[in-house]
C-alpha cells in the first residue's frame, strides 16, 4: 500500500523536537513559580502610586524575579505559538513570515520589559 | 488502491483522520481548547505588562495614564481575565506534567483532572480578586 508517507520517508526530521519539547517543559516549571510571584506583585500593587511602583521594582528581590520571568515566559510563549502556527499554517511561505513575527513579537516584549526593569533599579 | 500522489497528480481523496465537527465536545477536548486559548491569550497580554513597566520607567504622568486604564471597570476585567487565563494554562501544564510522566490516562482520571482545574482556577481568581479588593474597601 502506498500512502503519503513516502512523501516524507528518508526526508529525515529536523532534529530539533526533543529540544523544543524540553525547553517548553523546563520554561514551564519556572514560569509555575514565576508566574504565581507576578500574579502576587501585581495584586499587591495595585492602586499604588509611582513612586511606590517605582521603588518596588527597583528592590532586587522583585526585580529578578521579574527579570527571569520575562526571559522563562517569553521563550515560553514564543515555542508554544511556534506550535499553533506550525499546527494550522500550511502555507509554507505564510508560515515562515508568521514564524518570523512570532520571534520578533517575543523578543520585542523581552526587550521592553527587560529595558524598563532595569532602567527603573539603575535609577535613571 | 488510489493512485498515490507523484508530486504532479492530485493526491488522493482518502479519508485522513475524523475532525472536530463529528465529534461531541469531551471535557478534556474542551479542556485542550481552552489551554490553547488561554496560552494565545497570555502571548498577547504580555504586552499590557511591557506597556505598564515601560510607562513605570518613564514617568509619573505616563505611569498615572497607564494605572488609571488599568483601573478603569474594562481594565479591570481584562486583569481578572488574565489572572484567570493564567492560572488555567498553569493548572493545565501542572496536568500535562502528571501526564508526562505517564500517569493519569485513565478516563476517569482525566475527567477529575479536567473538571478540577476548571473548578480551582475559577476559585482561585476569585479568592486573588477578592483579597485585592477587600484590601481596598470594595469595588
Amino acid at each position: 500500500m502506498r500512502t503519503p508517507l513516502k512523501i516524507s520517508r528518508g526526508l529525515g526530521s529536523a532534529k530539533d523536537g526533543t529540544g523544543h519539547f524540553w525547553k517548553q517543559r523546563l520554561t514551564g516549571v519556572a514560569n509555575v513559580v514565576l508566574g504565581l510571584f507576578l500574579v502576587w506583585l501585581i495584586a499587591s500593587l495595585v492602586g499604588a502610586d509611582h513612586a511606590t511602583v517605582k521603588k518596588t521594582l527597583a528592590n532586587p528581590a522583585m526585580a529578578l524575579p521579574l527579570l527571569a520571568l520575562i526571559v522563562s515566559g517569553t521563550v515560553h510563549m514564543r515555542l508554544g505559538m511556534q506550535t499553533i502556527i506550525e499546527d494550522y499554517v500550511h502555507n509554507e511561505g505564510a508560515k515562515i513570515v508568521l514564524l518570523m513575527l512570532n520571534t520578533f513579537f517575543a523578543s520585542a516584549v523581552a526587550l521592553a520589559c527587560v529595558f524598563a526593569i532595569l532602567k527603573i533599579t539603575f535609577g535613571a | 488502491m488510489a493512485e498515490t500522489n507523484s508530486g504532479r497528480g492530485k493526491l488522493p481523496n482518502r479519508p485522513l483522520s475524523p475532525h472536530l465537527q463529528i465529534y461531541s465536545p469531551l471535557i478534556n477536548m474542551v479542556m485542550s481548547i481552552i489551554h490553547r486559548l488561554t496560552g494565545m491569550a497570555l502571548y498577547a497580554g504580555t504586552l499590557l505588562l511591557a506597556w505598564w513597566l515601560i510607562a513605570a520607567a518613564t514617568g509619573a504622568g505616563e505611569f498615572n495614564a497607564v494605572s488609571g486604564l488599568l483601573g478603569s471597570w474594562p481594565g479591570k476585567l481584562v486583569l481578572v481575565g488574565y489572572t484567570w487565563a493564567f492560572l488555567h494554562h498553569m493548572l493545565g501544564g501542572l496536568r500535562h506534567f502528571l501526564w508526562d510522566t505517564g500517569h493519569g490516562y485513565d478516563l476517569k482520571t482525566i475527567d477529575q483532572l479536567s473538571w478540577g482545574s476548571i473548578i480551582l482556577s475559577l476559585a482561585l481568581t476569585a479568592a486573588i480578586w477578592l483579597s485585592v479588593t477587600s484590601k481596598h474597601g470594595g469595588l
